[in-house]
């Protein structure tokens, strides 16, 4: 399908914060872009009128009891069907920060066993604890699967900020091997903390910011059309937002983030 | 005393009739005292007068409403009463005769609205204009630490809704007593600064982060008397379409309650705010620090804005101090209007609250708006479509008078023009000059020690662990954050790009100098105005609007006011010169405590534009064999520098602020960033040209060569650890490439100004004394890693 005719539903509830400066992001590349309540997307059907879904950064309903862990059963609840539809016909859905955490609540993430499953990980809080808003370093891990990094080369180092304090990506005790070869077997590890350099950091802290297991900053279902990560790819979208373009001059047109909307809007014109 | 002064009216719910008609002077008194009303002789027998007239006794309800409306924090009797000084001369309204007329003189054209609302809005660009405030809260963060903070916070970003702004970005500015004070040392009821400073820190990360606003600026200060008085400003910036400024109620039109429901959190928290803190404050007054819930104003915020792009409000307003009390009552006095509100239709939080409490509680999270009748429908809609409650509780009305009901009853009727007509306050002013003299010691002949000593001292050193738990990204419009540089140096000034249309930016910082208020409040005052402005201009910023906010003691000791005084004269003078208004402020007074006052603060925080944000400039060294240029004169003016505190002094030679040089200074450094012949631009403050060298070295990842005997120095400055660590005001170091040195100094010309080193690969600090030897010899990983130790990273 034409850029143009693409419509892009990002999804806020209360305490969803990062919902304008996403729209931007997808607006910017020429789709269509709008910012709905889940009510709203529940009563008037959004979904099927939708071609991708984006669940933003923010504090969902306060992140009271986990972060993301009441949107996720909201998610389920008032959407379920239509969003498993919406899933198994192959249409994307991007989970950023919170929106990441309301995906691994969901069981949508890393979904193994595809949707509507027990979760399977968690994003828990950060070691060193507390709340951090810094940038990273991340070294995409895909061998071609998931279809939002299509445009990032492997291997290839990006930076983009992270900010949040619950973003410890952990497996279930005595899981971890098992499940982290199944990620790696099924292509769904996408992002890993690194340095500039594009080393790992092996849990080194503040390269891996907040003490992820096996330093996993994002990964999508077998599928690769569901994906979540802690970085915020929408405040690393233009050159001016970098930390230190000063040292520049001026700042480049482009950040790092934006390959990320470009590669899902890739794969859109291309799949419908 | 046979008199009873408690009269319990004959109604269904707790109502109570104070017998003041019959009350003397003793029981006036003992009425404002065991109803907390925070009221002296001289307004309760003021409001004996009114209601002999009346020919009836006040309602519980109504004494309380008088007592919020005239209390220091509401009404600020100090700024706008008469003050007397001990050489003779009547001020009358420091607000009117120095902050106002400042501005009022300058008559900025960017100048929206200034001094009528909660906030300051200035022109920023085409449609679109700014709103900012800045507000303390610093009496609730000394009992609740985590709500006190969190709740300021969340107050002033209600207070930039209050004008119809979307909040874009948060400051905070804080005050701390020593993080390692003698626990011993801690008088009861005062809480150690430690346990302060993490409360504080938390709550406003909490409130910041959850509501999607980035705090882009602030500054940590430790102080002394910050122990027992801790300071917390907290600022916003909003932004709005001029048009949507809407202030048009008028008599009819519906009074809209929105947001949290209203419970016993917060009670007397302005009165309380107008008294000194005690030992038995936490027990007396925890009921006045409210609770946060910063979800609930994130949709709140939704709503006000869709509320506003509809066009459906005739005006708004915020319940803070005061509540209810204030809000309806200030909202009427505007609009020469009467009000008539139905206490029944607040929603509560939970069944038994009596009406005076309903009316004077400072629940967070709730607005006043007013609508006219046929809109009602409408924005009810937008806030059940964002879920959040908003309830018609009375209307506007045409009589001039505040009628509040309770269950069919009246509990209160009040002529809202004595309502707003406080006996005018008098007081007496008095600054004594502080006998201070200049130190003596003998200069070190290394200074490296001490370079490293100062940059790790609390006032200089990293505040990274926690600037880095605010989220100063999201809304992803944060061009320079609060770190730059390849090595996370720190910023003079945040520069935002709030328009997506528009490579205008909104450039913000601050100043505050307490040490220099222990020599000589005028000069800090100075001082601070001139630290605000160059930080601001130190990254391409100009067109400069100020913000006053004083932190103060009881305004009723006489030294105190004096100092403030002289505080508010420099405010005049300064802010004139340079040519930037000030739109808006607050003054937040007695602040004593067992320990003593507060060291007399004044925050000025300056919001300037640049006009494309690619011109931007940072801190960080950019390129080795560039030229340091020191722009700007060096004097002997150490009192009250990090220097002389290291040596255990505070000295006499406070800085000054020469005006006429320091407007010149600022507007080349403009034009010389606009010409593009600024790699880098750091404004030298605390510290002096040592620090502001250093941090600029380690920021880059490169290396300086400095020449002290280069530097413009004046006044008989002849050692070379003066001319280091001088604190004299209107200076910048600038880094330019060889290439347009002559460029950049010829539009220097006419200014004291000299190139003092050069910039290297090796990243090494040389310094050379005035006798050519080697003083400062380090590297600048040792300098980073002595600038982090004290905080971490």
């Amino acid at each position: 399908m034409e850029k143009g005719e693409i419509r892009v539903c990002i999804l806020r509830v209360g305490g969803t914060n990062c919902d304008a400066e996403t729209k931007r992001a997808f607006t910017e590349l020429g789709v269509e872009a709008e910012v709905y309540h889940i009510n709203q997307i529940a009563k008037r059907g959004i979904l099927q009128e939708s071609e991708a879904l984006v669940i933003p950064g923010g504090f969902s309903y306060g992140d009271y009891v986990r972060a993301g862990a009441i949107l996720a059963k909201g998610l389920l609840t008032k959407l379920g069907d239509d969003l498993e539809r919406f899933i198994e016909e192959g249409k994307p859905v991007l989970g950023i920060c919170n929106g990441f955490q309301v995906l691994v609540e969901a069981g949508l993430l890393p979904g193994f066993d595809g949707v509507g499953s027990r979760p399977e990980a968690a994003l828990t809080t950060n070691i060193p604890v507390g709340y951090r808003c810094r940038w990273v370093y991340l070294k995409h891990e895909n061998r071609g699967n998931c279809i939002f990094t299509s445009k990032v080369p492997r291997d290839v180092t990006l930076r983009i900020p992270v900010a949040h304090a619950e973003g410890r990506f952990i497996f279930p005790e005595g899981k971890e091997q098992e499940y982290l070869e199944r990620l790696y077997e099924n292509d769904q590890l996408v992002f890993r903390y690194c340095d500039e350099d594009g080393r790992y950091a092996e849990g080194r802290y503040p390269t891996n910011p907040n003490g992820s297991f096996h330093d996993i900053a994002g990964i999508c279902n077998p599928e690769g059309t569901v994906f979540g990560l802690m970085p915020h790819p929408e405040r690393a979208y233009y050159g001016w937002q970098l930390p230190d373009w000063t040292r520049r001059g001026s700042p480049p047109k482009y950040g790092d983030g934006r390959l990320i909307f470009e590669s899902m809007i890739d794969y859109l014109t291309r799949k419908f | 005393m046979s008199r009873r002064l408690y009269l319990r009216k004959s109604v269904p719910f707790s109502l109570l009739e104070v017998n003041l008609l019959e009350a003397d002077n003793g029981d006036l008194a003992r009425i404002s005292r065991e109803m907390g009303l925070a009221l002296n002789l001289r307004e309760m027998r003021r409001v004996k007068e009114y209601f002999s007239k009346v020919g009836r006794n006040p309602t519980d309800v109504e004494l309380q409403t008088i007592g919020q409306t005239w209390s220091e924090h509401c009404y600020h009797k100090t700024f706008k009463g008469t003050i007397r000084t001990s050489d003779g001369r009547e001020v009358r309204s420091l607000l009117k005769t120095y902050i106002v007329k400042a501005t009022e003189e300058i008559d900025a054209p960017w100048c929206v609205s200034v001094f009528e609302d909660n906030a300051g809005i200035i022109h920023f660009d085409g449609d679109y204009a700014v709103a900012v405030k800045v507000e303390t809260h610093n009496h609730p963060s000394a009992i609740e630490p985590f709500g006190g903070a969190a709740t300021g916070v969340g107050g002033v970003i209600r207070d930039v809704l209050g004008v119809w702004a979307d909040p874009i970005a948060c400051t905070d500015v804080l005050g701390f007593g020593p993080l390692d004070y003698d626990f011993e040392k801690l008088p009861p009821g005062v809480k150690h600064p430690k346990y302060i400073f993490r409360g504080v820190v938390a709550g406003i990360g909490h409130y910041g982060n959850n509501m999607g606003i980035p705090t882009v600026n602030g500054a940590i200060y430790f102080d002394e008397s910050y122990t027992g008085n801790v300071v917390v400003y907290c600022g916003c910036v909003g932004i709005l379409p001029v048009k949507n400024y809407v202030k048009n109620a008028k008599p009819g039109d519906v009074i809209v309650l929105a947001g949290g429901r209203t419970g016993r959190d917060g009670i007397h928290g302005v009165t309380f705010a107008s008294l000194e803190l005690t030992e038995e404050s936490e027990t007396v007054s925890r009921p006045a620090v409210q609770i946060a819930n910063p979800i609930e104003e994130e949709k709140l915020k939704r709503a006000i804005i869709a509320v506003r792009d509809l066009g459906l409000g005739t005006s708004i307003t915020d319940l803070g101090g005061g509540g209810l009390s204030s809000a309806v009552g200030e909202t009427a006095h505007r609009f020469g209007c009467g009000a008539y509100v139905d206490l029944e239709k607040v929603p509560l939080k939970y069944p038994g609250i009596a009406p005076w409490e309903i009316y004077i509680s400072e629940s967070q999270e709730r607005m006043l708006l007013t609508v006219r009748e046929n809109d009602l429908e409408k924005v009810l809609e937008v806030f059940r479509e964002e879920d959040v409650e908003a309830t018609p509780i009375g209307r506007l009305t045409a009589d001039g008078r505040l009628e509040l009901r309770y269950r069919g009853y009246v509990v209160a009727d009040l002529d809202i023009e004595f309502l707003f007509s406080p006996p005018p306050v008098e007081r007496t002013a008095r600054w004594v000059r502080p006998r201070l003299s200049e130190p003596s010691f003998p200069e070190p002949e290394d200074l490296t020690s001490d370079l490293l000593k100062i940059l790790a001292s609390p006032n200089v050193a990293s505040k990274e662990s926690v600037v880095r738990t605010y989220d100063h990204e999201v809304k992803g419009n944060t061009v320079l954050k609060p770190f730059c540089g390849r090595y996370d140096g720190p910023s003079d000034a945040a520069v935002l790009k709030p328009l997506d249309g528009s490579w205008k930016g909104l450039v913000i910082s601050c100043g505050m100098n307490p040490r220099y208020g222990k020599i000589d409040p005028y000069w800090m005052a100075a001082s601070a105005i001139d630290e605000a402005i160059r930080n601001n201009t130190a990254v391409g910023g100009r067109r400069i609007s100020l913000l006053d906010n004083f932190v103060w003691g009881n305004p009723e000791k006489p030294d105190r006011l004096g100092s403030l005084l002289r505080a508010c004269e420099a405010c005049y003078r300064f802010a004139k010169g340079f040519g930037t208004p000030f739109i808006s402020g607050k003054d937040s007074l007695y602040n004593e405590s067992p320990l003593g006052p507060v060291t007399p603060t004044l925050l000025i925080t300056a919001v300037g534009v640049i006009p494309d944000i690619r011109r931007t400039v940072s801190m960080d060294l950019k390129e080795s064999g560039s030229i340091l240029y020191l722009v700007g004169a060096t004097y002997p003016e150490l009192g009250g520098s990090e220097y002389y505190r290291l040596k255990g002094f505070i000295g006499r030679s406070v800085p000054k602020v020469r005006i006429k040089e320091a407007a010149e200074t600022v507007r080349a450094v403009v034009k010389a960033i606009d010409s593009g012949y600024v790699k880098a631009c750091h404004d030298l403050s605390e510290g002096g040209l040592g620090v502001a060298a250093a941090e600029m070295a380690f920021s880059g990842g490169l290396g300086l060569e400095i020449n002290l005997s280069k530097v413009e120095a004046s006044g008989g400055l002849s050692r070379s650890d003066f001319v280091l660590f001088s604190e004299s005001n209107s200076r910048f170091l600038i880094e330019v490439p060889e290439k347009v040195k002559d460029e950049f100094e010829a539009l220097m010309k006419g200014l004291r100004f000299s190139p003092i080193g050069r910039v290297k690969a090796e990243g090494w600090l040389s310094i050379y004394g005035l006798n050519g030897s080697r003083v400062v010899d380090v590297s600048i990983k040792d300098l980073r890693d002595a600038w982090r130790s004290t905080f971490g990273g």
